[in-house]
């Protein structure tokens, strides 16, 4: 390892010293020229350093004498001429000679430099003014031989003929080490390193790599030629020879070019372990460094690119992450800090990551900064995540380290970082645990490549997806077992888990429904509903989150040649590039982590937890109490008590989504706020009627949704998403609220939705409650407590009216079942399922409200006459939009009663009612007029 | 068709030189000849889904992918209702016109080639500001002749604008 360290200071020196040669020469004819001089000095200063940090000290002291010359000629203190510049290249002389008994030995060959150095060093003196006339006999011994040397110096003169091989050791130098200062200033040791690697024009490779891209796609082509022909007779055989042949020459050149633009990132990782020395010298700390995945490829420009990156972040770890050791010898700690390098390959691209086990970084520390930089309001801040919070260590001149010290912490920090990173199309991350240390995850494309990737249809289209970014295929059945539908998201169930689904022919815009916009789901939903049943599900990895992607068919594997795009479609992030298949076919390579942007997975998975908790709560069915409802916390800011306003709550099976809209986005027109929100107008509420929507930037927002009626809640902040057991302790006179309830030991206001969709939209529930069981009063919650916890099966096939009023049920203390459509919950009941009251939707898909109440009631029939029977459940129809005909029909169906859905009170009523022991087939106390009167009406 | 307006002052128009002539629904466009690298009977298109609608679909160049450029599109021939003589919406363009601009090429989708023309740089005037705002983007200049206008195409003007489509509509 120290070893490549060498190498690379051979290889770098050797030609450093070439050019050194040949401006030194151009110095003594054009001694004014400054730029050259700087130049010089810079290269030789750097040789002293590396020297210095490589322990070379023969080449570090003549290195240093050289250096302290040119910088009185850089800063014109001494005046250019042949005397001086013979002496700096009888210095640079020397420099080479060590320089090639180095790589033939791998020591520094013995010798004394001590009159070089004294002829430098003479310099420096005459430069101070005294000696000038003093040293004249000295300078000859030295000057005159580099003088004659001077002319003839040719500068391509390094590689002598007459080299000895790598493996034959330098004779010449072993055998006369002690030359003195210049007396043979080409010797025998020509750089073995530049022989053995070449410079190559990374054009040329390019250009190799596409000629090798054609040549893979035209094997591919005789291939399939060839396998299409396999009864052509001798002629056939004669043919399928040459072709096997060429297919594997082919595979074996494809592969020799890509080994030459690709290297192990181990490669940049050599000189890591001396650096974590040194630092933990430098720091007096005791550091470890482990590296996982050395070995993981990459391309050579974007391991180059990233050298200096993960040097930055390395040191960052040693310096500002692992703590000293008494410091961690009191947070119970091992007193070694350990720093760990992973590299591995991750759909499609390389993540390297730098994990330390120190303190991490304290957001409120960042916060305090950032407010104190001026790079964010205090507001703003307090109102980020931990995780935005830390953000900040990105932006220029951002450092949390408390001291400056001489490691790092100079104003030029992870800002850099993260720009050389994403100049090559990468990605930084942060993640910090107080106290546990701190993880940065760099994810950089693996661009120009061959790749092995699935080759899928999507409609009448093919795809590619690599490989690499693959982690299972799961074949749908015609059934689609195992397909569930939450708050409008598709998830697979797989091993217990919910994977979110994204269809690739909506996302890529391919399911053309007359008159459907492409990107608007509802309706691509609406017109696909079903396909989903049909297909292949890849399992793709992105990050931490996995993610379904559903096609249609998945042809086979392949080997492809990523070509990039246009720049007329560069834009488009769900493509990682496009090639040629085999028949000449272009077809398009789909990127994972696009796909899953687009398609919203992250979306998804917040609704995967919703889908888990309302999934979990239908699955429970039997007795398993308490049941649990997940709340989403939120603050309305609305602080009239000293210790704040309570926290409020609203189901989060009803949230669509969590928005944060900037200032500038908010509009006020027509006397409320809106916001442009997906090619619509955005009705924003405040949750609290003192609260100023425009005050804070961004405004976060709880957005509601079903079909094409929205609406976006301001808040304060979201506070949490619990999973709790909804008892209202407390009902509230204020319309706003459900109620009081205790979650997490502390009184919390359950939002009553309703009143805020009303709000927004007048006509969101599209009709007005019926007057006749508002007369019922709200029906004491208290009241229907008696009769005790009941189950109670709703089914709907909106998931937003489940989402509303399911709460309300439980809120009352009962059991609630979900059924999404009339089928699924007769199949509940088929499997003697029992339920104490059913409230059934009407409007529902296939077995409608009313098929579903006479089809129960037949069921129940039939039951009781082969004795199994049991009274009939009470039924309550739940409607959106309520006619009298609609009415009549619900209870000649078989209904009970007949509510509006949206009228939480009724509702409640209604409950209180048909629980507490009212005859059964009859109606409510309260409905019996209008009812009555309508049966009669249409009768 | 576009009435030939009395030409305004001759601005920055285009210098002359050989022409590379072609037809877009009834319109006859030119590009000089150093531009196109060779003209193809219309090849496969591979659809991409998500691409700005002037992106006809990827096309395979003897292995070299190139994006094929709608000009019916990019012009608004198509939305702006197809003339009398010009095909039906929809159906491909009989010809590729493929052009170079900077490091790439681009596929020009066309209904019909005609002659190199020459043209003289004198002859070069500034496109009519009647024309339609699509046109005035993707021409450079105008030629009259003897039935009609020759409108010559600022082929990086058209593609930059084909390239800020995608945002304006998003």
């Amino acid at each position: 390892m120290d070893d490549e360290l060498l190498r690379d200071f051979l290889t770098e020196s050797t030609e450093n010293l070439q050019q050194l040669d040949c401006d030194v020469v151009a110095l003594e004819r054009n001694p004014g020229d400054r730029e050259l001089l700087r130049g010089i000095f810079r290269t030789v200063h750097t040789i002293k350093g590396t020297c210095g940090f490589l322990g070379l000290e023969r080449l570090e002291h003549v290195a240093h004498a050289a250096e302290n010359v040119l910088v009185l000629l850089r800063d014109g203190d001494l005046a250019v001429d042949a005397a001086v510049i013979g002496d700096v290249l009888a210095a640079l002389d020397v420099i080479r000679l060590v320089l090639a008994g180095l790589e033939s030995t791998g020591e520094e060959p013995a010798g004394d430099d001590t009159a070089l150095v004294a002829a430098l060093d003479r310099w420096v003196a005459v430069a101070e003014g005294g000696e000038a006339i003093a040293a004249p006999e000295a300078t000859p011994d030295i000057a005159p031989v580099a003088a004659v040397e001077l002319a003839p110096v040719p500068v391509p003169n390094t590689p002598v003929p007459a080299t000895p091989g790598p493996d034959t050791p330098a004779a010449p130098i072993a055998a006369a080490p002690p030359a003195p200062a210049p007396p043979e200033p080409e010797p025998a040791a020509a750089p073995a390193a530049a022989d053995a690697s070449l410079r190559v024009n990374v054009a040329l490779l390019d250009r190799l790599m596409n000629m090798v891209g054609e040549l893979v796609l035209t094997r591919n082509q005789l291939l399939q030629a060839a396998s299409a022909a396999p009864d052509a007779g001798d002629a056939g055989a004669a043919f399928l020879a040459p072709v096997q042949q060429l297919n594997r020459v082919t595979t074996d050149l494809q592969e020799a070019v890509m080994k030459t633009r690709m290297q192990p990132v181990g490669a940049a990782w050599t000189k890591l372990p001396r650096l974590i020395r040194d630092l933990a010298a430098g720091t007096g700390k005791a550091l470890d460094l482990e590296m996982h995945g050395a070995t993981t490829e990459l391309d050579r420009q974007v391991l180059q690119a990233i050298q200096d990156p993960l040097t930055h972040m390395v040191r960052n770890a040693a310096d500002h992450g692992v703590e000293a050791p008494a410091a961690r010898r009191a947070a119970g700690k091992t007193e070694r800090g350990l720093i760990t390098l992973n590299a591995y390959h991750e759909g499609g691209h390389v993540v390297v990551e730098v994990i330390d086990d120190g303190a991490g970084i304290d957001p409120a520390r960042v916060r305090r900064k950032a407010v104190e930089r001026g790079l964010a309001s205090a507001d703003a801040v307090a109102a980020m995540s931990d995780a935005q919070a830390l953000r900040f260590v990105f932006e220029p001149g951002f450092s949390t380290a408390a001291a400056v010290t001489s490691v790092s912490g100079r104003g030029v920090g992870m800002d850099v970082v993260k720009s050389n990173i994403e100049r090559i199309g990468g990605t930084v991350d942060l993640t910090s645990r107080l106290g546990h240390g701190c993880t940065v995850r760099v994810r950089i494309p693996l661009t120009l490549a061959i790749v092995p990737a699935l080759v899928v249809r999507v409609g009448a289209h093919a795809f590619a997806v690599p490989q690499v970014g693959v982690v299972e295929l799961v074949r749908l059945d015609g059934a689609a077992r195992g397909v569930e539908e939450v708050g409008g998201a598709r998830f697979l169930r797989l091993r217990d888990t919910l994977l979110p689904l994204v269809r690739l022919a909506d996302v890529l815009g391919l399911a053309p429904a007359p008159g459907a916009l492409p990107n608007d789901r509802d309706a691509a939903d609406a017109c696909v509903e079903g396909l989903v049943a049909e297909g292949t599900v890849v399992v793709c990895q992105v990050g931490a989150a996995r993610f379904g992607a559903v096609v249609d068919e998945v042809y086979d594997t392949q080997e492809i040649v990523v070509k990039p795009v246009g720049r007329l479609v560069k834009h488009l992030e769900v493509f990682a590039g496009c090639t040629i298949l085999g028949d000449g076919q272009v077809i398009m390579i789909l990127d994972p982590s696009g796909l899953a942007e687009r398609g919203r997975v992250a979306d998804a998975e917040a609704a995967a937890t919703a889908a888990r908790a309302a999934l979990g709560a239908a699955a429970l069915a039997a007795d398993a109490e308490p049941q649990t409802t997940t709340l989403l916390l939120f603050d309305t800011g609305a602080a009239d008590s000293p210790e704040g306003a309570a926290p409020r709550a609203v189901p989060l099976a009803m949230v669509s989504r969590l928005e944060e809209v900037s200032r500038d986005q908010l509009e006020y027109a027509d006397g409320r706020w809106v916001v442009q929100y997906r090619d619509m107008l955005l009705p924003v509420v405040p949750a609290d009627p003192a609260l100023d929507v425009a005050a804070r930037d961004p405004r976060p927002l709880i957005v509601f949704r079903d079909g094409d009626r929205a609406m976006g809640l301001a808040v304060d902040a979201i506070r949490d998403i619990v999973d709790t057991e909804l008892r209202l302790e407390r009902r509230s006179t204020d319309p706003a609220l459900l109620g009081v309830a205790v979650v997490g030991g502390r009184a919390t206001e359950v939002v009553d939705i309703q009143y805020f969709l009303r709000q927004a939209r007048e006509d969101w529930f599209a009709a007005r409650p019926l007057d006749i069981l508002a007369t019922d009063g709200p029906g004491a919650p208290g009241a229907a407590a008696p009769a005790g916890p009941r189950r109670v099966l709703l089914v709907d096939d909106s998931q937003f009216f489940l989402g509303l009023i399911a709460p309300v049920v439980r809120s009352v203390g009962h059991h609630v079942v979900t059924s999404i459509n009339g089928a699924e919950a007769l199949e509940r009941l088929d499997r003697e399922e029992r339920f104490d009251l059913i409230l059934s939707d009407i409007d529902m898909p296939q077995v409608d409200g009313f098929e579903f109440a006479r089809r129960t009631r037949a069921l129940e029939r039939a039951r009781a006459e082969s004795g199994a029977g049991h009274p009939p459940t009470p039924m309550i129809a739940l409607t959106g939009r309520s006619t009298p005909v609609d009415e009549a029909r619900a209870y000649d169906a078989g209904f009970d009663a007949f509510l509006t859905k949206f009228d939480r009170d009724a509702v409640l009523g209604a409950l209180a009612t048909h629980l507490s022991g009212v005859p059964l087939g009859g109606v409510p106390t309260g409905g019996v007029p209008a009812g009555a009167a309508v049966l009669e009406a249409v009768a | 068709m576009i009435a030939p307006a009395a030409p305004i002052a001759t601005g920055d128009a285009p210098a002359g030189g050989d022409h590379v002539t072609f037809r877009v629904g009834r319109q006859w466009l030119g590009l000089p000849v150093a531009t196109v690298q060779e003209v193809l009977v219309a090849q496969r298109l591979a659809p991409v889904p998500l691409a700005p609608p002037v992106v006809a679909g990827f096309l395979n160049l003897r292995g070299q992918i190139i994006t094929a450029v709608d000009l019916r599109v990019a012009l608004g021939v198509v939305s702006a209702g197809a003339s009398g003589d010009a095909p039906a919406p929809g159906a491909p363009a009989p010809y590729d016109v493929v052009v170079r601009d900077g490091d790439e090429l681009f596929a020009l989708l066309v209904d019909e080639v005609g002659d190199v023309l020459p043209v003289a740089a004198a002859e070069v005037t500034a496109v009519p500001a009647t024309l339609g705002a699509a046109w005035r983007t993707a021409c450079g200049g105008a030629v009259r002749r003897t039935h009609d206008v020759l409108l010559v195409l600022d082929l990086p003007r058209l593609l930059r604008a084909a390239v800020d489509a995608p945002a304006q509509a998003a």
